[in-house]
């Protein structure tokens, strides 16, 4: 059986997961290593006026006056309007967070280092705190960044003719939505261990992080290093979810007191201490209007996106590259002339946001798919139908849309119908007003979204980003015994790309998978890799290896042509083996040949051996586009509010699929965290700005019971701009969820005539709606 | 979430249970199951200089029936109860609550006594016993012993009416007739967790015991002999607009989605009780 490109193989890093043999962080154990403990700040906005150490306890724990030498976190931006922040790894002057770091404590066990922690004292005159980004917009709300005068880390506009529409259009629908603050709780939090290693010169620091040659330079930028001093290590990753891509404060702060005291410093983030100062990403607020004809046919669409983006702006992606995104990407797969849109990038007194898989797409499908059903019902059609007279057709790929985002493939409606078909749309209705006569409540709801995956420079160059990204590299060789080594940049936390890059050498070497060791995340034996976020791991890591790959067959062929006494063209790769006619040699032989006996080849061999670099950039520099439709049945009760999925379908498109069963294995996980986001998962704060979901009892994540069995349709739509046709996939299954269950509630509640405009969609909302909307309406139908 | 440093023994005694508590009563805790209190240790929000763990002493792992009652050890896991270990003093019903509390891990080490005692109002056992009328068996340090009905023993939440060195040993359910019927209903955003609302009820024709209780509203399980009479005489789930005045003039501070959740658990609960004849 071929391991190659396509084939349905078992993942290669699970028997180390799955049996407790993987190595995180939490697992490195390090000589005269000690544990810190971090003082958080108690108060989401406020003064520092004096933090006290213990007696006799000033070589344990270090302040921001101890940090003095180290540079804040500060991540600048290109575009106009924008305010950067100063955020210093250890509080000075202000605290702006409830968890914000103040002091590091640091002792043999965590458990003593906690109790060193609950000793210091800091005495903090408190502020009044911003918690609701609306009201922080106003002119007379309390300052975050007293210097810029106002708490906007940037605001855009995107004009357009929306004036007219407004007089024109027959059908105007109006709404407000938001989507809640969330914690993105991969099931390993973070975690960094930081040692000087004496010898190497170098500070070598082992850190949970998907982007570890970014870690490399932002360590060294503020720890002011050579990057030749400082070596970044990413072990086992237990999820990331790009609440790891980000240069954390206390990777800084645990580096420097390891450098300071001689001694490996390890943190490992509990899990109150992630539901606190992790509560980072997804809270937007949109309001929308939406310009339609008489069918429902989209004419334009007006919007204004608040992200509340927390207290700082964090490094490298920017407190904007969300807003930046929801704006671009609103209009989404949708096919429609005239779009405006302000953004605004509100500071708060939360945590720094971070983007979470599908970066602003949840909110934005979330507000683009209730628009699209809440025009249907305007119109009075089946919303599914509206849906697909607005997508994009097929006959116009590529296609432009109104925000210049380049769709390079893909047949958008069909995937709306495949759903329509799997899902039963056809016998629905007449079910739904069955069970309406029972007393029982039933909807069906869709959502359609395209993912832009790999976005290349120029994208992230638009977004005027500190650090953008470039073209991969990865190196592949064969070894003495004839295996295959594949070395990146890149890193797997759980998408199993230890696998898939393993199968995209197979594809040229054809040495089975078993034979191919894949090395990734460590700074110091790995080619520069900007790192795995941006679903762009399979496009630019799998192309770079294919690339490197490619290059060494050739080499292959080569040496197998001086031993089979052919030429290189001459030459078939075929069950890991070089054939010519029925005559072969097996990697081992060309591999002894090269490396043990090279004097059975002749002298004018072909010196550049058995060991590739190669780079990759896509054809296009603009992103490829996956896109998918998830449908959703629910049953509402509407005694409890409780709502529960009885059918789930997702046909997606993500190009060539380098291996179905990871994929179907990322949709099921991220279509999981899109139910977490909308019926579930909710950062709430008092009015004091104190998170009171600090324990996994209050912020509630779905579990097995609270799941429906996800059912998968797929397309291969290749990109024609990128090797094999692969397009990026990680995201995607995130980002619908919430469009298509709050759909389906909406599609229920139908007789109660009410909407659901909030996510999560929590018992209490829809029972509080159906409550407040008082005794049944009539269904009219 | 490291625990602030503390002592723990493990008597082989209640006696000697006793006398560890004896020592410094304030800052000792007794532990079992530690589902509640491990966590709370954890978050430094339960801060004792020393734990007293009382599930290895035999007497609180016994399970015994007598004419009159089923009594189980205070130290008895859910599990052993979900399992059919505990003889049914009213048929399934215990099986049933101690199969849906948290998950079958915490229900592995949680135990009947720690969950009464930790008085979490949001739990299960304190507000089914108090709709089977149990009564808990608890003793001091001078060796004496008192009953306390379920009715008077939960204060409000996370405080009940056992004095400081008093241990609970065993958990006392009357048995019921053949006749007798149950219902016991929760509404839970996620399987597993605590509950938004519960409403328990049970009623015996032979005893002429009809009970109706909610759990889960911020303090003790309300009782409502109101309800229960009107039951008892009609024999019919009381309409939701009573079941909700009731609560309304309860005296607690409940939201109309809590009121309208509770109101729903209780129809349930009493319909699934009734419907089963």
């Amino acid at each position: 059986m071929t391991t190659g490109i396509g084939a349905r193989i078992e993942r290669k890093e699970d028997r180390r997961l799955l049996t407790g043999q993987a190595k995180f962080v939490g697992d490195i154990k390090l000589p005269r290593q000690w544990e810190a403990a971090f003082v958080r700040s108690p108060v989401a906005h406020g003064r520092i006026r004096a933090i006290r150490k213990p007696e006799g306890m000033a070589d344990r724990v270090f302040t921001a006056a101890d940090l003095s030498d180290i540079h804040p976190i500060r991540a600048e931006s290109s575009l106009p309007t924008y305010n950067a922040s100063d955020q210093y790894p250890l509080a000075k002057d202000k605290v702006r967070f409830v968890g914000e770091c103040v002091a590091l404590c640091i002792a043999p066990t965590r458990a003593e280092a906690e109790d060193l922690a609950e000793q210091v004292e800091i005495e903090i005159d408190p502020l009044p705190p911003v918690i609701d980004a609306l009201k922080a917009r106003e002119a007379d709300a309390p300052l975050l960044h007293e210097e810029w005068g106002n708490n906007l880390f940037l605001t855009t506009f995107f004009d357009g003719d929306i004036e007219t529409l407004r007089k024109t259009a027959p059908v105007v629908v109006e709404r407000e939505y938001s989507t809640a603050r969330q914690c993105m709780n991969p099931m390993e939090g973070k975690g960094t261990l930081a040692h000087w290693d004496e010898k190497a010169g170098q500070l070598v620091v082992y850190t949970s992080t998907q982007v570890p040659h970014l870690i490399r330079t932002g360590i060294s930028e503020c720890l002011g290093l050579d990057q030749g001093q400082v070596r970044v290590i990413a072990p086992d990753v237990g999820g990331g979810f790009g609440y790891k891509c980000v240069l954390q404060p206390e990777e800084l702060s645990v580096s420097w007191v390891a450098r300071k005291t001689g001694r490996p410093i390890r943190w490992t983030e509990d899990r109150r201490e992630h539901l606190v100062a992790g509560a980072n990403t997804r809270q937007h607020h949109y309001k929308l209007t939406a310009f339609a004809d008489e069918r429902g046919r989209l004419l334009g669409l007006d919007a204004e996106i608040t992200v509340d983006v927390g207290a700082y702006s964090v490094w490298p992606f920017t407190a904007c590259l969300e807003a930046a995104q929801a704006g671009g990407n609103l209009p989404g797969p949708y096919d429609f002339g005239t779009y405006r849109c302000h953004t605004f990038s509100v500071a708060t007194n939360k945590p720094a946001f971070t983007p979470y898989r599908g970066v602003a797409r949840p909110g934005v499908c979330f507000a683009m798919e209730l628009t699209i059903d809440a025009i249907a019902r305007a119109v009075g059609r089946e919303p599914s139908e509206v849906r697909k007279e607005n997508l994009v057709p097929a006959g116009k790929m590529p296609f432009t849309n109104v925000t210049k985002k380049f769709y390079d493939s893909g047949d958008y409606p069909e995937s709306v119908a495949q759903v329509e078909r799997h899902i039963g749309l056809a016998g629905f209705r007449a079910r739904q007003q069955k069970a309406r006569a029972e007393g029982r409540f039933l909807g069906i709801g869709f959502s359609t979204f395209t993912e832009q995956s790999a976005h290349g420079t120029k994208v992230f160059a638009a977004w005027g980003l500190p650090l953008v990204p470039g073209y991969e590299q990865a190196m592949v060789k064969i070894t003495p015994s004839g295996s295959v080594e594949v070395r990146s940049g890149n890193h797997s936390f759980g998408q199993g790309l230890e696998t898939t890059l393993a199968q995209v050498a197979s594809e040229w070497l054809t040495v089975d998978t078993s034979r191919i060791n894949v090395t990734m995340g460590d700074t110091g034996v790995t080619p520069y890799s900007t790192g795995a976020y941006a679903s762009r791991g399979m496009v630019m890591a799998g192309g770079a290896v294919s690339k490197a790959a490619e290059v060494l067959a050739g080499r292959v062929k080569t040496h197998a042509a001086h031993l089979l006494q052919c030429t290189p063209d001459d030459i078939r790769l075929a069950d890991g083996k070089a054939w010519f006619g029925n005559a072969h040699v097996g990697f081992e032989d060309i591999a002894r040949a090269w490396y043990l006996r090279p004097d059975q080849l002749p002298d004018d061999v072909e010196t550049a051996g058995l060991e590739v670099t190669e780079g990759y950039k896509p054809a296009i520099d603009t992103g490829v586009f996956t896109y998918a439709t998830h449908g959703a049945i629910v049953e509402v009760d509407p005694d409890t509010g409780m709502v529960s999925i009885e059918d789930y379908y997702i046909f997606e498109d993500c190009g060539r699929r380098v291996n179905p069963m990871i994929l179907e294995g990322q949709a099921f996980g991220g279509a999981t965290q899109g139910i977490g986001t909308a019926l579930f998962e909710e950062v709430l704060y008092d009015a004091n700005g104190q998170p009171l979901t600090s324990t996994l009892a209050d912020y509630v994540l779905p579990g097995p019971a609270e799941l429906p069995h996800f059912r998968l349709g797929h397309a291969e739509t290749l990109s024609p701009y990128t090797r094999h046709g692969i397009k990026g996939v990680g995201e995607g299954a995130a980002i619908a969820p919430g469009g298509a269950i709050v759909n389906a509630i909406n599609d229920a509640l139908t007789p109660f005539g009410i909407e659901i405009n909030a996510i999560p969609a929590t018992p209490e909302k829809v029972l509080g709606a159906i409550l407040r909307a008082g005794t049944l309406r009539e269904a009219s139908g | 979430m490291k625990p602030s440093p503390f002592e723990i023994s493990c008597p082989g005694s209640l006696d000697a249970a006793h006398k560890a508590l004896h020592e410094n009563p304030r800052g000792t805790r007794i532990i079992s199951g530690g589902q509640s209190l491990g966590p709370m240790l954890n978050l430094r929000l339960a801060r004792p200089s020393r734990l007293v763990d009382v599930t290895g002493l035999s007497g609180l792992a016994e399970i015994r029936q007598t004419d009159s009652h089923v009594e189980i050890g205070a130290a008895v896991t859910h599990a052993r109860i979900e399992d059919g270990e505990v003889p049914d003093p009213i048929p399934g019903m215990l099986r049933h609550v101690a199969a849906g509390i948290a998950y079958r891990a915490v229900r592995n080490r949680g135990t009947i006594g720690g969950s009464l005692c930790h008085a979490d109002p949001a739990a299960d056992w304190v507000t089914a016993m108090t709709a089977l009328g149990a009564t808990l068996l608890v003793r001091d340090g001078s060796g004496g012993a008192r009953e306390i009905p379920m009715s008077g023993f939960m204060l409000g939440a996370y405080r009940t009416s056992m004095a400081e060195d008093e241990i609970l040993t065993t958990v006392r359910v009357p048995r019921h007739s053949d006749r007798a019927r149950w219902g016991y209903y929760k509404i839970c955003r996620k399987v597993g967790e605590f509950a938004d609302a519960i409403a328990g009820f049970v009623a015996d024709p032979e005893s002429r015991v009809c009970r109706v209780v909610f759990g889960s509203t911020g303090g003790a399980p309300l009782v409502s002999t109101e309800l229960a009479q009107q039951i008892a005489t009609t024999g019919a789930v009381p309409p939701l607009d009573t079941v909700k005045t009731v609560l309304r003039d309860s005296g607690l501070t409940l939201s109309d989605v809590k009121i309208h959740q509770l109101a729903i658990a209780h129809s349930r609960a009493v319909t699934e009780a009734l419907s089963d004849a």
